[in-house]
């Protein structure tokens, strides 16, 4: 199975104000009753663009400046709560192909780098100053290099971002998911369920 | 120097290193649900793939299951959902404890129950709340879903190692001051992401006092505080409730309990952090806001943004208050509530129920105040109805209900509607987390939903039931 390698992403950004964007937010609960991932892109951040009576709200994700935004800049946490796949998954289909934040929650994160979704983490400062250049500037072009670890604009901002390594060589080597390794491990697995007494 | 549990457990599961450096790490004991193994199944069958340890892999209904009606979701979603379930479970010959079993129930209570959560063990379900097995010294985390497919097709995943906080709660916890204040207080000092890169483990007296589900409870939240899984170190407790259960090998019981205890941490185990908390601290802790770790007591005041210390810490209260529509700077007794549930895998097992039961005899809950209790599984609600707690539920007012997720995160019927605003024994808070994506959550413990319920409004229970100094556990 040869996977693509990805060395970077590049798109136009829009920021999510807020710390804790939780799992929940993000694809709410209601729209997890599928059998396939499929179509789960229109109720990515529903409850966030819509109000309880169906109404766009004023939210970023509605603002027309930002409709073809790629890239996700958010705060702290980001990703937090359920483990569930269908959080970036729904972000994928929705759209976006990379996240920028300050930190992430690690189930979250793990999910988004085995579906080939880099994401970096930029210092507090740095979030504000793509922030502003994306609010200054929609067309304003993003680049996460994955290989160098930064994060370059079109307007000159060049920034230092971080990710564990792991992920980075995953995604490098387009072996951001694992299956095929892990299934060729198959004489150690064996080998190991034999020496623990309870399997 | 010596090892930690988590160290013991993690070394004595590992298989090898794949290429970028993750670890594969054999995972002892799988543990599925209608929601996150569906898609799961589905990668199989396309990679023509079949369950590597399918005697290893364990099943059960909790998430969609409505609590009333079981047998017959209205919802055809939720239907296709049970189909896909029991096809896949054939298919594969995996263990299902489906509604006609008498097994089924949240599968964070079905796991303990059934003995199939033992110490020394790696313990892997998409699901977050799958920490919770870490109360029986076990190695236990939530995982996608693409995940659920890596142990299904090979029983190991491709994982980061963990390091490990040590969270001492020592002295005396006051009366009325239960578990779950423990780890919502826990929480609220460490914060919501306090624990991300790290296990936790629990100890100290406060620990050694609790029962197997006090402690379930407690390592239920870890995940609130970020930390990916939590746990307590095995002792006589978790052998003598182990002891006889159905999938626990009783073959050679005292060489088995011997190894069992032989993985709890050294005495000189290493540990990459070590948090000191006094029990005497802690009060009886309700959220306020709209994340895990905005707890205060309930003697408390609701913040004031204008006292926060940074510009971020501003904004968010002002995002919390406006959600929760609550007013700053006020006490968060007599907030009124619509809404009052007792149950989840934090706080839907036997002794939830009888500890509430013990104090709600001759009380009501208040009119407009809609109660619901649900047991955390079918043997629990059989247990309840042998112990006649359903009677005092329902004399008092409360609706009880069939085992399952029910409000905790309502992707069943059990939903709140509009901004109504509910008293949970649940674990998140997060905006609509509860089915109404104005509905608000206050999390607290179950004898603490039960005076809200009573009261019509947050309340102090040790007050509403007067409590003395009889009622301290632990």
């Amino acid at each position: 199975m040869a996977l693509e390698p990805v060395p970077s992403v590049t798109g136009l950004a829009v920021f999510i104000p807020g710390a804790d964007i939780d799992t929940d937010r993000i694809i709410p609960a209601r729209f997890m009753k599928c059998v396939t991932f499929d179509g789960l892109g229109e109720f990515a951040f529903y409850d966030v663009r819509f109000d309880e009576h169906g109404v766009k709200t004023k939210h970023p994700l509605n603002d027309p400046r930002f409709s073809k935004a790629s890239i996700l800049v958010a705060g702290v946490n980001f990703g937090c709560g359920s483990s569930r796949e269908h959080a970036p998954q729904s972000l994928r289909k929705y759209g976006f192909n990379g996240v920028i934040a300050e930190s992430f929650a690690e189930i979250f994160y793990g999910n988004s780098t085995t579906l080939a979704m880099p994401c970096v983490m930029a210092s507090p400062e740095d979030i504000v100053a793509i922030r502003d250049a994306v609010e200054a500037d929609p067309e304003t072009e993003i680049t996460i290099d994955v290989k160098a670890l930064r994060v370059r604009t079109s307007g000159g901002l060049d920034i230092a971002v971080t990710m564990p390594d792991s992920a980075r060589e995953a995604l490098l080597s387009g072996r951001w998911d694992p299956i095929q390794e892990l299934l060729d491990n198959d004489a150690a697995i064996d080998a190991k369920a034999a020496e623990l007494q309870y399997v | 120097m010596g090892k930690s549990l988590f160290q013991k457990v993690w070394d004595a599961h590992t298989v090898g290193t794949i290429a970028d450096g993750r670890t594969q790490l054999f995972i002892g004991t799988h543990l599925i649900h209608e929601v996150t193994s569906p898609q799961a199944f589905g990668m199989l069958r396309d990679l023509r793939l079949k369950v590597k340890f399918p005697q290893r892999t364990f099943a059960t209904v909790d998430h969609i299951v409505p609590t009333i009606n079981q047998d017959a979701p209205q919802d055809p979603l939720a239907a296709e959902m049970m189909q896909a379930l029991r096809k896949n479970a054939d298919d594969f010959g995996v263990t299902y404890f489906d509604l006609a079993s008498g097994k089924q129930g949240i599968v964070h209570v079905v796991g303990p129950e059934q003995g199939i959560t033992q110490p020394g063990t790696t313990i892997a379900c998409g699901d977050s709340h799958t920490a919770t097995h870490g109360a029986f010294g076990a190695i236990a985390f939530g995982i996608g879903t693409t995940q659920v497919r890596d142990v299904l097709a090979t029983q190991t995943l491709a994982l980061e190692e963990l390091k490990v906080r040590r969270i001492e709660v020592n002295g005396d916890l006051a009366p009325g001051v239960y578990a779950k204040d423990v780890i919502l207080h826990i929480i609220r000092k460490l914060g919501a992401k306090g624990g991300i890169g790290y296990a936790y483990e629990y100890a100290g007296d406060i620990f050694d006092r609790m029962s197997m589900e006090e402690r379930m409870t407690v390592c239920n939240m870890s995940i609130e505080g970020g930390a990916r899984c939590g746990y307590v170190n095995p002792d006589t407790k978790t052998v003598a409730y182990l002891n006889g259960r159905p999938y626990v090998d009783m073959s050679d019981f005292n060489a088995t309990a011997a190894r069992w205890l032989s993985f709890a941490s050294d005495a000189d185990a290493h540990f990459d952090d070590i948090v000191r908390i006094n029990a005497a601290d802690i009060e009886p802790t309700v959220t306020w806001g709209i994340s895990p770790d905005h707890g205060i007591f309930i003697s408390e005041n609701i913040p004031d943004p204008a006292k926060a210390n940074t510009a971020l810490e501003k904004a968010s209260i002002e995002e919390a208050l406006a959600y929760m529509k609550l007013e700053a700077g006020t006490p968060i007794k007599g907030v009124k509530i619509n809404v009052a549930f007792i149950g989840s895998c934090t706080n839907g097992r036997i002794s939830d129920f009888r500890e509430v039961a013990k104090y709600i005899q001759g009380h009501h809950v208040a009119p407009g105040v809609q109660a619901l209790v649900v047991p955390g599984s079918q043997i629990v609600a059989i247990q309840c109805e042998q112990e006649g707690l359903p009677e005092i539920f329902r004399a008092a007012g409360f609706e009880w209900r069939g085992a399952g997720c029910s409000m905790c995160l309502a992707m069943n019927p059990d939903k709140l509607v509009g901004d109504q605003l509910c008293a949970s024994s649940s674990n998140r808070n997060f905006k609509g987390r509860q089915g109404s994506s104005t509905g608000r959550t206050i999390l607290m413990s179950p004898v603490m939903v039960a005076a809200a319920a009573i009261n019509g409004s947050i309340a102090d229970a040790r007050e509403i039931f007067h409590m003395d100094a009889t009622a301290t556990i632990a």
